[in-house]
């Protein structure tokens, strides 16, 4: 017996200990956990304080005149002579008969965003019975005055330090006092592709040229990925060769992005001579990203699904082959699809590759498929970041968020088709 | 002995163990002593004791040896199985048994280290012929495992699949004829008729595997290798079973490896005791649980009974 008082007795005294220790640990845990949630909060809230403004725009309502002759001299919409911009310039004056000099003038037409004669064109085109009337409409101010309403524009300061100038600041003012100025919704963000004009500048081409990639990605780099990771699991040989391939699958997941860049600048494009700057060749370069993270996925589910349904297909005469696909398969796709969702949201997010292959360059227009010049969105805020204009400091944040959200709908989708697809045995 | 086999074998590691060498470390080691499960040197003897042999063969192991890379698992084993007839291989973990049992409908192809030596034929014809696709051989000769393995489908299904595989069935009605008698002959098509559709893996464990054993007969097999079917259910589910077994023995041979040595009494007609890889005695099964002949088997059964 006082053996046994011994040996309870030290498992009592070092009970304490063993408390402490546990306590420390879940204490550290949980500090861990919240620096991290911490820093994350610290990251979205800065992004959206940021990005949240970039969603609305700064209109002028303005009663413009759409006077037949100068739009319409033949009776007919003549769209190469009509003059839109001093239209919008002339409602605008309107509100300011007090001024007359050239130089008056100029500056006030500075308050206009270069795209509003665009709008007031566009709205004829689909409207050409709206010639010969006088429409309110509200048509988009410049940035600087898009900055000034959003309060990044200190009117306080010295007029040599900042974009308007005093007269200006007053005549928004007098707008704004009318009812003439308002924040609204920027459609321009996402209908419009790259422009040098923040008010006008949009992310539907990044957008469009990401989504272009990630369905060249996707049909490269998931078929092959889960080929590649079938045959290395259940039917190659284990020896040093697999050995040696496995390796290297690691290892070229863990290969920085922008060497795949170089790789697709070198065989794509001087090579092959696909066309720079497309989507086509910043699929293929991310699919060859992607790949091996695919196939890690992909040999994890297909290891996890349990050997005791393979020998009962086995035992039942299947085939080697019948085994993978009537059983291996169904129960891995589960994971082979969170692999390869994964893979596209990495894909999605890479921008040093696509500058490699000249997804760098400023392209307006929407790229309206796999071989147009297009940039990635990524790629555009980063382009964003780059630019002067103080406007595009709040669209970048925006891009960002818009990117940030794709991301999430793409995790949200994996985690859903594991559920869904999830069987347990 | 068996140490100084398992050096010969560490010598030869790289190249391929030649058959000769296997056949001198067999008549070698056959005539030493071996320990029992107490740890006592208990003479092998020359040959396996009893009767290998039996009246009406269906399938026969000569000189079977099984390496795992430079393990030598199974030692020189001839064993004789009867048409339509129960025969039970015990003997302690490791022995052996269940490898032997993996070697009948060659399971062991899928293990890369596993090479088998020796011959075994099923209805005369050799199964280890390099002409003969194991799938053929698996659907002559089916097997149920230890743990049950239903399959992630339905009880429908699970049954369905061999004669999906091997395009048993020439239509719906034909396959649903199909599950239907296996369901039955395996005593689940009363608990399950009305749930076919439900999961396999829904039903309790002695369930899932008399589900096993119906996947198992609707290949219609001629031979029913069973891994230890019981190990992992209750005694009123391993009851089910044997219960089972015995129905089942009259259309099929069956091979059953089992811990249990009342089991192995209760069902089988046969019993061959296995040792460290050897093939120690094969005979009646009241034979050899009354009047076992060799020592290491007197030890099992006494060590274990008594």
């Amino acid at each position: 017996m006082p053996n046994q008082m011994t040996s309870r007795a030290r498992v009592e005294a070092g009970l304490s200990r063993r408390k402490r220790k546990e306590k420390i640990f879940r204490a550290s845990g949980l500090l861990a956990t919240a620096i991290g949630i911490l820093f994350l909060g610290i990251f979205f809230s800065t992004l959206v304080a940021k990005g949240a403004s970039a969603f609305v725009q700064t209109y002028l309502l303005l009663d413009v005149e759409l006077t037949a002759e100068t739009i319409a001299p033949g009776g007919e919409l003549d769209l190469e002579y009509a003059d839109f911009d001093g239209l919008v310039r002339t409602a605008l004056r309107n509100n300011f008969p007090e001024l007359s000099g050239r130089n008056d003038r100029r500056e006030l037409n500075r308050l206009l965003s270069v795209g509003a004669g665009f709008q007031v064109r566009d709205l004829v085109v689909a409207n050409p019975d709206l010639i010969g009337t006088t429409q309110e409409i509200w048509v988009p101010a410049a940035s600087n005055v898009d900055m000034l309403m959003k309060g990044n524009i200190d009117a306080t300061v010295d007029e040599s330090l900042r974009n308007l100038s005093d007269r200006q600041i007053r005549w928004i003012d007098t707008l704004d006092q009318a009812g003439r100025v308002d924040l609204r919704l920027n459609k321009a963000l996402f209908t419009n592709g790259d422009s040098r004009e923040p008010e006008l500048a949009g992310i539907r081409g990044a957008m469009m040229g990401s989504f272009f990639m990630l369905v060249v990605t996707i049909a490269l780099a998931f078929p092959v990925g889960v080929a590649a990771a079938i045959y290395l699991e259940e039917f190659a040989p284990k020896n040093r060769w697999s050995d040696l391939v496995e390796v290297n699958i690691n290892n070229l997941a863990a290969v920085p992005s922008i060497v795949f860049g170089l790789l697709g600048l070198a065989v794509f494009i001087n090579w092959m001579g696909l066309p720079r700057s497309a989507p086509l060749v910043g699929g293929l370069v991310l699919a060859l990203l992607t790949l091996p993270v695919i196939i890690i996925a992909s040999r994890a589910a297909i290891k996890a699904v349990p050997p005791s349904i393979r020998e009962a297909a086995l035992g039942l005469g299947a085939s080697k082959m019948q085994v993978v696909f009537h059983h291996v398969m169904p129960l891995a796709m589960p994971g082979m699809l969170t692999g390869a969702i994964i893979g596209m949201s990495r894909a999605l997010g890479e921008s040093a590759p696509l500058l490699m292959i000249g997804m760098i360059a400023f392209i307006v227009d929407v790229p309206g498929g796999f071989t147009d010049p297009a940039t990635a969105l990524p790629v555009q805020i980063y382009l964003w970041a780059d630019s002067p204009e103080r406007a595009f400091a709040e669209r970048t944040s925006a891009a960002i968020i818009v990117l940030l959200a794709f991301l999430l709908l793409m995790n949200l989708a994996a985690v859903i088709l594991r559920r869904r697809m999830e069987r347990r045995w | 002995m068996v140490v100084a086999s398992r050096k010969a074998a560490y010598h030869h590691k790289d190249g391929e163990m030649t058959e000769t060498l296997v056949k001198k470390n067999m008549s070698a080691s056959r005539t030493s002593a071996v320990p029992n499960y107490r740890g006592q040197q208990v003479e092998l003897g020359r040959e396996t004791v009893g009767n290998v042999r039996c009246a009406n063969p269906f399938m026969v192991a000569e000189n079977v040896n099984v390496f795992y890379g430079d393990n030598h698992a199974i030692k020189d084993v001839t064993l004789e199985i009867g048409k339509k007839e129960v025969i039970a291989l015990i003997g302690p973990s490791g022995c052996g048994k269940s490898t032997f049992l993996r070697c009948l409908n060659r399971m062991n192809d899928s293990i890369e280290s596993a090479r088998v030596t020796g011959n075994i034929s099923l209805d005369g014809g050799d199964i280890y012929d390099k002409t003969l696709d194991p799938v053929v051989l698996r659907a002559r000769v089916g097997m149920v495992f230890q743990k049950p393995n239903p399959f992630p489908k339905s009880i429908y299904d699970n049954v369905a699949y061999g004669p999906r595989i091997h395009g048993l069935a020439g239509d719906r009605a034909e396959l649903d004829d199909i599950v239907h008698r296996s369901l039955e002959r395996a005593g689940l098509l009363k608990e399950v008729k009305d749930r076919l559709d439900d999961p396999g893996t829904s039903l309790s464990g002695g369930q899932q595997q008399r589900l096993c054993i119906a996947r198992t007969i609707a290949v219609n097999p001629e031979v029913i290798l069973m891994d230890e079917p019981c190990s992992a259910l209750d005694p009123i589910a391993t009851a089910r079973i044997e219960d089972l077994m015995d129905e089942l023995c009259e259309d099929y041979a069956i091979v059953i490896v089992t811990h249990s040595m009342q089991q192995a009494a209760r069902v089988s007609r046969r019993v061959a005791y296995f040792h460290l890889g050897y093939l120690v005695e094969v005979d009646d099964t009241d034979k050899v649980f009354t009047n076992p002949h060799h020592k290491l088997t007197e030890d099992y059964i006494t060590g274990r009974i008594g």
